[in-house]
């Protein structure tokens, strides 16, 4: 038998949010965060909602790249907030960059996984947080000294305040159904240009 | 018994050039690079779980203005493919210092494989490699990757011979 039965462990409800609404309500004023977004639906969604801000680096491949991004910005930018959303798919292809992460331990630095549950640009399959993996258990187990689990609207004002108010390295799991995210579909990410384009706007 | 000089030369050369980021899965080759990182009360030493995560961490700190360097050895040379996408894309500067096995006098069978392969897996996702063979070799030959990493934003990897450290005794 082939098929993926959901882990016996798995405890979390069924989600309920659209990232449509969920992301935007819990970044707001994005203008306060230096920003990476990992590939596909986070860097389509955080374009759109920054209206392609010179402080977002949005990925389109290099798929596992965006937490370990985030620190090498937190640790050379100690005093901005740097803020990571990437997708369930996306973390767990360097599940192990949680562990590393939580050693350095900046305090700056707000990881936000955007989490459907599954590869929503391949064809949607179950990713394994769909089948029951618990991300938030990995986070906090890596050491994280933060981790907030979203789940419905109430869930969003703590999130909001942690991501400018947090004094430690922060997770926030946002549990998303299935479904499209924000894309103005308006250009492709061209690497140079948006390295380009950040530093130039950060650094001068 | 005593390190090598080169190896305290080399990491006095990367925090001259204001290298203030190193990553690293742990190697012989690197111990010494590593010992000191961890003693500079004025850089972050990140040890990692896969060497990919150090090619990212290099784009980040760029992106902030920092500059970071990955220490691994061959065989993690294999784990980072697929992320130098991001590099040669992004057109960020990478420096990479890679201890060898797999070649002059190793003893082990399994590191023939990665080893052998480096030198082409690198080139083709477009990195310049450059091998040193003897002490004297090191500094200037990282000086020159200094330049062409952070002034030119090419990526570069140094591999550090098993000529030059010594093959490991089995």
């Amino acid at each position: 038998m082939a098929k993926l039965n959901k882990l016996q462990t798995a405890t979390l409800p069924d989600p309920v949010l659209d990232r449509r609404q969920a992301v935007p309500a819990l970044i707001e004023n994005h203008k306060d965060f230096l920003m990476v977004a990992g590939l596909a639906g986070t860097a389509w969604e955080l374009s759109a909602l920054t209206e392609e801000s010179p402080s977002l680096f949005g990925l389109g491949g290099a798929m596992g790249a965006a937490p370990m991004m985030g620190l090498g910005l937190a640790l050379a930018q100690p005093k901005r907030r740097v803020l990571v959303a990437t997708g369930d798919g996306e973390l767990l292809m360097n599940i192990g960059a949680l562990a590393t992460i939580a050693l350095q331990n900046p305090p700056n630095l707000t990881i936000i996984c955007v989490d459907n549950g599954h590869y929503g640009e391949t064809g949607n399959q179950d990713s394994h947080t769909g089948l029951g993996v618990r991300l938030d258990l990995i986070a906090a187990g890596s050491g994280f000294p933060v981790v907030h689990v979203i789940n419905t609207e109430a869930d969003l004002a703590e999130g909001r305040r942690l991501l400018r108010e947090s004094h430690g390295l922060t997770f926030i799991l946002l549990r998303v159904k299935e479904g499209p995210a924000t894309h103005t579909g308006k250009k492709n990410l061209v690497p140079h240009i948006e390295r380009d384009r950040f530093r130039k706007h950060l650094l001068g | 018994m005593s390190s090598p000089p080169w190896q305290e030369a080399l990491y006095d050369l990367l925090r001259a050039n204001n290298v203030t980021q190193f990553a690293y899965v742990p190697d012989a080759g690197h111990k010494v690079l590593i010992d000191r990182s961890l003693a500079d009360t004025d850089v972050h030493s990140i040890p990692l779980t896969t060497e990919e995560e150090g090619v990212a961490m290099c784009a980040g700190a760029d992106l902030g203005g920092g500059r970071a360097v990955l220490l691994m050895q061959s065989s993690g040379v294999g784990n980072v493919i697929n992320m130098l996408s991001l590099t040669k894309g992004g057109k960020f500067p990478l420096l990479t210092l890679v201890s060898m096995r797999g070649e002059f006098g190793e003893g082990n069978p399994w590191q023939f494989p990665m080893g052998q392969a480096v030198e082409p897996v690198l080139k083709a996702m477009g990195v310049i490699v450059l091998r040193a063979e003897r002490p004297e070799d090191v500094v200037p030959m990282v000086t020159a990757a200094i330049t062409m990493a952070y002034q030119c934003a090419e990526q570069v990897a140094v591999l550090l011979t098993q000529r030059l450290i010594g093959a490991k005794k089995f």
